[in-house]
């Protein structure tokens, strides 16, 4: 029921939008603030991650392990969500693709962004900027995001019963509380974190990287039956798992509760530091192993 | 009757046009027959039971076979404008409501009885209203007596000489598809005094009922594509006329709003209970569909003295109509109700759902081998000794 649109046409779509990624970039000006400017760094430290994906056991859905996590270094995240003055100049350098719908205010942050716009704009500024720009993955999300998670664990159910755990999925979906207003606001309107992330889990859901997977438990030991990167995960008030070609998601049909009320996204920067750092850990991996 | 030329003035400020001026015409002749037969109420010998309306998807407690006489059965029905929020969006809309509640209350009688209806249009009202029931006969269904300006109340009767259900909607000359799209429709469900048969005569019954009202909307938008707020219905009119005659709804809803009758507000049963679902579309056809489920008894057309068709998929009501489909829950879970135009029920917003308790049944369904990878294509299978054997 999480799933707006599971469908394999995803997969389909992210093969076609290749070419967009090959656009053939020209130097320009950045535009006065391009988000990295405003970029903070967290340093490591444990968190507890609910892992994303639908989970088994015996065949029965399950509730998905939660897990104590540390990153392996420094994280480097976008303050705020990316605006749309600051998208605009992507489409306007014909890097990224134009918004439809209503006219957004240009100091709000930019929605009705697919996976494809989010991961376009980022190659874009990477490439004017020389710095790995990407979406974060749902892992450096959740750790950036600390007391605005939100775990939505399901209550212990019968697993030979499919009935129950689909009416307390359903609860549960239904218990979300809406957000009050589905028009975004300026950046800070839903305030600020304890890691000093903006306006997290506000009226506005975040792409991740991370694909959509399915995972079975046997014992301690776990199996990815599927991995469908059709589908991608998407963070605010709530998880959600999001087709990637999907601007304005809406739910309906079978699907309870309140879906995403708009997508939009923030990077995470790779600093040239980590990678020399990352080299070096190989290395030093490698002789311990010889 | 003294109001009668105010209320012409009114609407001749809004509308213009011989068609309109005739139905005046007639709507004034109408008034001048309720007056010479006025006072016919106090004839009936008949024991009189008032109705507390309940709002809907809900209907108040009734018997679904009586025993009893025909009687005088009293609704209080005020006539209520305001302001609500038809989405998840926020958009407002000005309504234009029966009692409050988009669409008006199901009201339920038995064939053979009066029908009382108080129409009340309160001060605090912007324009005139009036009610036409499908059921009554004569005098536009109660339209052409019911007309009442803000600050006044009428008392209509008529008789229910027909079982089913049927639509009741306000009708004011020149302006009724609006009063009707901006919600002011109900049903009136007149049962069979000794209630609901299947088609060889035996006696159905419902444990829960459920009256669900469809409702096409026709928001305007401004020139960004937002949808536009106003202050009053009748500033709306002109923009929401321009929209309606293009024929697309911007909204097809249950009980008013988007996700009216979902999560929280879910319809709720229980496996082995029967449910009767009154629907109703006061303007436009629909198809409803109980994805998981059946119609085991439905009467399309919502009356009750034909049989009921069997084992539905998905039914039609005619636009002006409501019809009854009758249900008994075998498997737990949750089932969508829907336009089965799946474009008006996912984009649109014609969904409901109900959240159905009970034991889950393998035999009628189960999920043999839960989703994984797809096994590698067996060498030998059509193997001549493997086909033998």
């Amino acid at each position: 029921m999480l799933l707006l649109f599971k469908v394999k046409i995803g997969t389909l779509v992210g093969a076609l939008a290749g070419p967009l990624m090959a656009v053939a970039f020209t130097p320009i000006a950045m535009p006065p603030s391009s988000g990295a400017d405003e970029t903070l760094r967290l340093a490591p430290s444990s968190f507890s991650y609910r892992v994303a994906g639908d989970f088994s056991r015996d065949g029965k859905p399950v509730e998905s392990p939660l897990r104590d996590l540390r990153l392996p270094e420094d994280l480097h995240i976008m303050k705020r969500q990316v605006t749309v003055a600051e998208y605009m100049v992507c489409v306007d350098h014909g890097a990224c693709a134009r918004l439809a719908g209503p006219l957004q205010a240009r100091d709000a942050p930019v929605t009705g962004v697919s996976w494809h716009d989010a991961s376009a704009y980022a190659a874009w500024v990477s490439h004017r900027t020389g710095a790995v720009h990407r979406l974060p993955t749902d892992e450096e999300w959740t750790f950036a995001a600390a007391e605005k998670v939100r775990d939505e664990a399901l209550p212990l159910v019968d697993p030979a019963d499919p009935s129950q755990a689909w009416i307390a999925r359903y609860e549960a979906e239904s218990n979300r509380s809406r957000p009050t207003g589905t028009t975004p606001q300026p950046g800070g309107t839903f305030g600020t974190n304890t890691k000093g992330l903006d306006d997290l889990a506000g009226n506005i859901w975040e792409w991740t990287d991370n694909c959509f997977v399915r995972v079975a438990l046997d014992g301690d030991r776990e199996q990815v039956t599927n991995t469908n990167c059709g589908v991608r995960v998407v963070e605010g008030a709530h998880r959600a798992y999001m087709t990637d070609f999907i601007r304005d998601p809406k739910s309906g049909g079978c699907a309870a509760g309140i879906p995403p009320s708009n997508l939009g996204f923030r990077l995470v920067v790779e600093q040239p530091a980590t990678v020399v750092a990352g080299a070096v850990r190989n290395v030093a991996k490698i002789l311990r192993r010889s | 009757m003294v109001h009668a030329p105010m209320w012409q003035e009114s609407m001749e400020m809004i509308m213009q046009g011989r068609r309109t001026a005739l139905m005046g015409a007639a709507i004034a002749a109408l008034m001048l027959t309720a007056a010479a037969v006025a006072g016919a109420a106090e004839d009936l010998k008949l024991p009189r039971e008032r109705v507390e309306l309940v709002a809907p998807p809900f209907a108040h407690p009734h018997e679904q076979a009586t025993k009893a006489g025909p009687k005088i059965v009293e609704f209080k029905l005020p006539i209520k404008e305001m302001e609500i929020v038809i989405d998840a969006a926020g958009t407002k809309f000005q309504a234009m409501t029966f009692n409050g509640s988009m669409p008006g209350p199901l009201m339920v009688v038995h064939e053979g009885d009066y029908v009382e209806v108080t129409l009340i249009n309160p001060e605090t009202n912007t324009m005139p209203h009036n009610i036409d029931f499908h059921a009554a006969t004569g005098g536009l269904g109660g339209g052409a007596l019911t007309h009442v300006s803000p600050g006044e109340q009428v008392v209509l009767r008529f008789k229910a000489t027909r079982t089913g259900t049927f639509v009741y909607h306000c009708a004011p000359e020149g302006m009724i598809p609006w009063h009707v799209v901006s919600g002011m429709h109900g049903t009136l469900m007149v049962l069979p005094r000794d209630g609901l048969k299947d088609e060889k005569g035996k006696a159905l019954h419902y444990d829960r009922i459920y009256y669900v009202g469809e409702n096409d909307l026709y928001v305007p938008k401004d020139e960004n594509g937002k949808y536009k707020r106003y202050e009053t219905p009748g500033e709306a009119f002109a923009d929401t006329t321009e929209v309606m005659r293009k024929l697309i709804p911007t909204h097809v809803v249950f009980n008013g709003a988007v996700g009216s009758l979902t999560g929280k507000n879910a319809m709720t049963a229980n496996v082995g209970e029967t449910v009767l679902i009154v629907h109703s579309q006061a303007n436009r056809d629909s198809r409803p569909h109980l994805i998981g489920g059946h119609g085991d008894y439905v009467w399309e057309t919502g009356k009750f003295v034909n049989p009921p068709e069997k084992d539905l998929e998905t039914w039609f009501v005619r636009g002006g109509s409501a019809g009854a489909a009758l249900y008994t829950f075998r498997e737990p879970g949750i089932y969508a109700y829907v336009n089965h135009n799946l474009i008006e029920a996912v984009e649109l917003g014609a969904t409901a759902h109900f959240k159905v308790g009970g034991k889950w049944n393998n035999d009628l369904m189960l999920q043999v081998t839960p989703p994984g990878p797809i096994p590698p294509a067996k060498l030998g299978a059509a193997e001549p000794v493997a086909v033998i054997r």
